[in-house]
């Protein structure tokens, strides 16, 4: 301005002096213009949130957090991270984590204690099953050095994946107060170590268990009769079965079926390596928890019957012989099948020692 | 105490990635490891959205909840972190977290994962000294007082960290100043009757 003023009065300008406030003028006014617009601005959008709305980019809408909260992830959609195929939320998360922390960790244990303590009041007030007639010294075989070791085997590995897996759900509540960091980081890094590497080898043996033991597995009419006199506890008759009874045959079949399941919902978590996503692998630890946890409670009960609770049983297992008392008593469809090729103690031991290789297949269908 | 929080307003976020680089560069995160995304939602459409995602470190963690060894622990500022001392690299935590923060090196046969990673809210984590602490989990700018360096670098102040308080009273602001009628809350058909942005108005 003091520029203006003190040009003005000067008279007549030079046509070089004229240029220069022409130049002068216009900065001057586009200035002015430039200046008043940005105020103007400001005051409508202060005065017109509406009006600053048509302009501005859209804000983001409720529909567009509803697209975030279902996972959604159309070709649109990009993320950062390199190989990630993740939503922005992942949804069943805490659907997993209701069911596994509220539903299946309670009531596993419950399952799991809740028949160790009905197996222990059975075997206080009903005890073990005595063989009712006197041994007769002869023996007949039930179980050959091949599906015993077998047996054995998947029963071992049966046991330290159920101990690994209860260690991996409920460890923390008991281990790691009572142990303390140092101890618990190793005894849980191990226990996790030993139940995904001896997971898929117990998978492998348990099919072929499952595939040598069919044939004693079908189940027949009698087995049903065998169920509804309770395995003959109700009635004073002695039930029929042949060389498989109603509840082992039972057993079979769980293992044939929950078993196989674990074993495959176990190596879809075992093996990550295969690209499977987070949501398919909450299911799979749904069904691998839910399963295991069935089969160690039933477990419970077959190692009792097998060993405890029954006169006789588990001499079948480790030695491969069972008396004839035993044989008549428990599988007697099978003793008249067998019952002309008993042996005496002696005739065993012979065989024993002689490798075994010579042990008849004891496998008859019945 | 504080209780520290993430939180990235979708307006403003224009998915520059800055953020997602300076937790790489102030973290020394390992190869192949993003402990934040960015993710876009509608690529190139009219509602396009972006928003920065790390580890939001949750009231209630379901990460905590989850974990078979009970590796997470939560600080006096609430922040969740983990001792990669006792993680054993289940993948427990990934199946349970709403926003796919934890990470892990491997992803092998046999479960092998190796020790998971996440955003500590640039806090570190459990170690006996503080080289070995950077190691394990990069940098711990909360001791030296300092915001984590996502938020700190975010060009735009898409991405908001601090205390719980402090960052909703921002966001309050930023609502009230965009006039939205409804506050944050467009086309919410609870809005006009909750009043948002009028109690947001007298709030900030």
């Amino acid at each position: 301005m003091n520029l203006l003023t003190a040009q003005a009065p000067g008279g007549v300008p030079s046509s070089g002096k004229g240029l220069a406030l022409g130049i002068w003028r216009f900065i001057l006014v586009a200035l002015a213009l430039v200046l008043s617009l940005g105020f103007t601005q400001v005051a409508v959008a202060q005065a017109d949130p509406d009006r600053e709305m048509t302009t501005a980019a859209p804000g983001i809408t409720a529909d567009q957090w509803r697209q975030v909260r279902s996972g959604e992830t159309g070709p649109n959609y990009r993320d950062s991270r390199y190989e990630s195929d993740y939503s922005l939320i992942n949804s069943s998360g805490e659907t997993w984590r209701e069911i596994r922390n509220r539903w299946v960790s309670p009531f596993g244990l419950i399952a799991v204690f809740g028949m160790a303590a009905l197996i222990a009041l059975f075997y206080f007030i009903v005890g073990r099953k005595e063989l009712e007639a006197p041994r007769t010294g002869r023996l007949l075989l039930r179980w050959t050095l091949m599906k015993r070791a077998l047996h054995w085997t998947v029963a071992t590995l049966f046991i330290i994946l159920a101990l690994t897996g209860m260690t991996l759900l409920f460890g923390k509540f008991v281990f790691r107060p009572l142990f303390g960091d140092g101890i618990w980081a190793w005894m849980i890094a191990a226990t996790k170590v030993l139940h995904n590497y001896l997971g898929p080898i117990f998978g492998i043996l348990l099919v072929i268990l499952l595939v040598s033991l069919i044939k004693e597995n079908i189940p027949k009419k009698h087995d049903w009769v065998w169920f509804k006199k309770g395995g003959g506890m109700i009635g004073k008759k002695h039930v029929d079965a042949g060389f498989a009874n109603g509840g082992e045959k039972a057993w079979y079949w769980i293992l044939a079926t929950v078993g196989i399941l674990v074993i495959a919902s176990g190596f879809v978590l075992d093996f990550p390596n295969f690209n499977q996503g987070r949501d398919t692998m909450q299911w799979a630890n749904i069904i691998h928890a839910v399963g295991a946890l069935g089969l160690t409670a039933i477990s419970l009960g077959h190692i009792y019957i097998g060993t405890l609770g029954t006169e006789g049983a588990l001499e079948g297992m480790t030695t491969g012989y069972v008396d004839e008392t035993w044989a008549k008593e428990h599988h007697n469809l099978w003793y008249d099948e067998v019952k002309d090729q008993t042996l005496s103690e002696e005739e065993v031991a012979a065989r024993k020692s002689s490798g075994g290789s010579s042990e008849p297949s004891a496998t008859r269908t019945s | 105490m504080a209780q520290m929080k993430f939180m990235c307003d979708a307006e403003r976020c224009i998915e520059c990635n800055g953020c997602v680089t300076a937790c790489k560069n102030a973290n020394d995160v390992e190869w192949g490891i993003q402990r934040r995304r960015v993710v876009t939602l509608n690529d190139g459409e009219a509602d396009e959205m972006s928003i920065s995602v790390a580890c939001m470190h949750c009231d209630d963690a379901p990460c905590m909840a989850v974990c078979p060894t009970d590796c997470f622990y939560k600080t006096d500022d609430g922040i969740v972190l983990h001792d990669k001392d006792l993680c054993i690299g289940c993948g427990y935590c990934l199946y349970a977290c709403p926003f796919g923060a934890p990470q892990f090196p491997q992803q092998d046969a046999f479960g092998e994962r190796g020790k998971m990673d996440k955003c500590t809210f640039c806090a570190g984590g459990p170690a006996e000294s503080k080289e070995e602490e950077y190691e394990k989990y990069g940098s711990n700018r909360i001791a030296e007082g300092k915001l984590p360096l996502c938020a700190e670098m975010c060009s735009t102040k898409a991405l908001l960290a601090g205390d719980a308080q402090d960052v909703a009273d921002i966001f309050r602001q930023r609502v009230v100043h965009r006039g939205h009628k409804d506050g944050a809350w467009s086309n919410n058909p609870q809005a006009s009757a909750d009043n948002l942005a009028y109690d947001a108005a007298h709030k900030g």
